[in-house]
């Protein structure tokens, strides 16, 4: 299969904007497809990521944006995955080229978040594991981050200044990022006086709930080659959306009990592993080629796991390989250079894609002072909840 | 008084002698146990068969990892007014090989606890309404 080309990205600033996801999306497809110097009736597919908490048009977000840019006729996909959602549009877009079925793609992703924890759904659904883990146990995202967080601080010895650490770095990286909602440095005293939400995890360790939006335009290796900005092209080396092999023996949001080893044999990796195992091995590409790395910060303390899931050190190492310095601006692999989910809030159907429009503005060299210097290839990762992987690495 | 009622059916049981247990799917097949059961078939993609049996899971374990939540979830939570903290246990079964979450029983000093430690099974009150008291399992130091 060809690599597909990223032509454009545009981004919507993450915030607290109280207005409609429609306009956000319309405003980051608009600047990718100003990026890309093309037009809405270029395009001949459009992805969209769906969101939960904005009523139907956000379970039909293809068509909701389709007509929002104006009726053309185009076909479009509405993919939900939960923070995984953006890369499924992704590789929903990439298919359609790769099939040629159309020469140029575009994906937005667009949300309008409530305030504070997510919960689930309305109403009563005993069957629904989200609403089981809300309304029996009181299980909210933060549980589970904090549950991790203090594995890591049990099994590898992990403190709450390295979670700090965490917090401090990707808080410098952001105030380069004119998209980001948050752009304030913070300092360690700072981070002391937030409010402890769920043991180990402080308020400023756990990402906030944003509304903002992003947006790729894609286009088949052909087209791209019949274009003069050939300069500023980036390739999509891999996407991989893996789901978890059986049996999952890591506890995953939103399940309360993970699968059960008896009576089948464990997976080679980790599901977090191998998300990252599976786009390595379509790139063709190994962990010591990353220039870079965008990782779903989502608390500081999961930052340490993907760096592990991601190959940049050993389990348990994370930590070490932090206070190191190369995961900084600056160092060997700079990670989050966006300045990550401590800076932006989680915007879920965007977020996959806003991580992509940071690999393809670092890669053309155009990050400004957040620019990780002779970037060649960035991977960047998350995880959605009921088991979907989101990993894209992006070459230049 | 009010009666007791668990606050989600099929999830647990508590005996008349005060004992609590977990009430899993256990495949006939490839042994594989499921909490909670959910379906009716095997969810092993090597296995698949058709049935599972109701099956008691091990009512003690090893604590995986723990936390506590200081901020009154969301609905459905039925959060009492003034909230109330409440711990949170992932606990590994070790016949079952498989790790259980359940909140930590009222009490628990979270700042004492160390992964590793053993825990056992125990149902306390949830919330209650004027019909009812709602029971649900939690997980305390053995
Ligand atoms: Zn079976």
């Amino acid at each position: 299969m060809s690599e597909v080309v990223v032509l454009g990205a545009g981004m919507h600033p993450w915030g607290k904007w109280g207005r409609n996801f429609v306009e956000y999306g319309v405003v980051a497809a608009r600047a990718a497809l100003a990026d890309a110097g093309l037009g809405w009736d270029d395009v001949g597919f459009l992805a969209a990521g769906n969101t939960m908490r904005n009523g139907y048009p956000g379970y039909v977000s293809g068509s909701t944006f389709a007509q929002a840019l104006g009726w053309r006729g185009t076909r479009v996909s509405s993919s939900f995955a939960a923070c995984a959602s953006g890369a499924v549009a992704i590789d929903s877009a990439r298919a359609q080229i790769q099939a040629g079925r159309c020469d140029v793609a575009l994906v937005v992703g667009a949300d309008t978040a409530p305030k504070g924890f997510f919960g689930p759904l309305p109403g009563v659904r005993p069957e629904d594991p989200d609403w089981i883990r809300f309304h029996v146990l009181g299980a909210t995202n933060p549980t589970y981050f904090a549950l991790y967080a203090r594995r890591r601080m049990e099994a590898y010895g992990a403190t709450a200044d390295d979670f700090a650490a965490v917090k401090i770095k990707n808080s410098r990286h952001g105030l380069e990022n004119p998209n980001a909602r948050y752009r304030k440095a913070f300092t360690a005293a700072e981070i002391a006086e937030s409010p402890v939400v769920a043991d180990p995890l402080r308020l400023v360790d756990i990402c906030a709930t944003s509304d903002g939006a992003a947006a790729l335009v894609l286009a088949s290796a052909e087209y791209a080659a019949r274009r003069a900005d050939r300069d500023r092209h980036v390739r999509i080396a891999a996407i991989s959306t893996v789901t978890p092999r059986y049996p999952n023996t890591y506890l995953d949001m939103p399940d309360i009990a993970t699968d059960s080893a008896v009576g089948a044999a464990s997976p080679e990796r980790s599901f977090r592993d191998s998300i990252a195992h599976a786009a390595y091995e379509e790139a063709g590409l190994g962990p010591d080629d990353l220039s870079l790395a965008e990782v779903y910060d989502l608390s500081t303390a999961l930052e340490l796991d993907w760096y592990e899931n991601i190959g940049l050190c050993a389990e348990g190492e994370a930590e070490a390989l932090l206070r190191s310095g190369a995961t900084a601006l600056g160092g060997r692999v700079p990670v989050n250079p966006s300045g990550g989910l401590a800076c932006f809030g989680e915007a879920i159907p965007a977020q996959a894609i806003a991580q992509v429009v940071e690999l393809t503005t670092q890669l053309r060299g155009e990050a400004g002072g957040r620019q990780v210097t002779g970037a060649r290839v960035g991977l960047s990762i998350n995880q959605g909840l009921f088991g979907h992987g989101s990993c894209v690495i992006a070459t230049r | 008084m009010k009666p007791r009622r668990p606050v989600v059916e099929g999830y647990f049981e508590e005996r008349a002698d005060g004992s609590v247990v977990l009430v899993g799917g256990r495949c006939d097949a490839c042994g594989a146990y499921f909490f909670p059961k959910r379906f009716s078939f095997c969810r092993n993609p090597g296995c698949g068969a058709p049935g599972l049996a109701d099956v008691e899971l091990s009512t003690r374990g090893v604590l995986w990892s723990f936390t506590d939540n200081r901020y009154a979830p969301p609905p459905p939570y039925p959060a009492a007014e003034p909230f109330e903290p409440y711990g949170v246990g992932a606990v590994t079964l070790e016949a079952e090989q498989m790790v259980v979450l359940g909140q930590l029983a009222r009490g628990t000093d979270v700042s004492a606890l160390r992964a590793g430690q053993l825990m056992e099974l125990c149902a306390e009150d949830l919330y209650e309404t004027d019909d009812a008291v709602f029971r649900v399992w939690k997980w305390r130091t053995a």
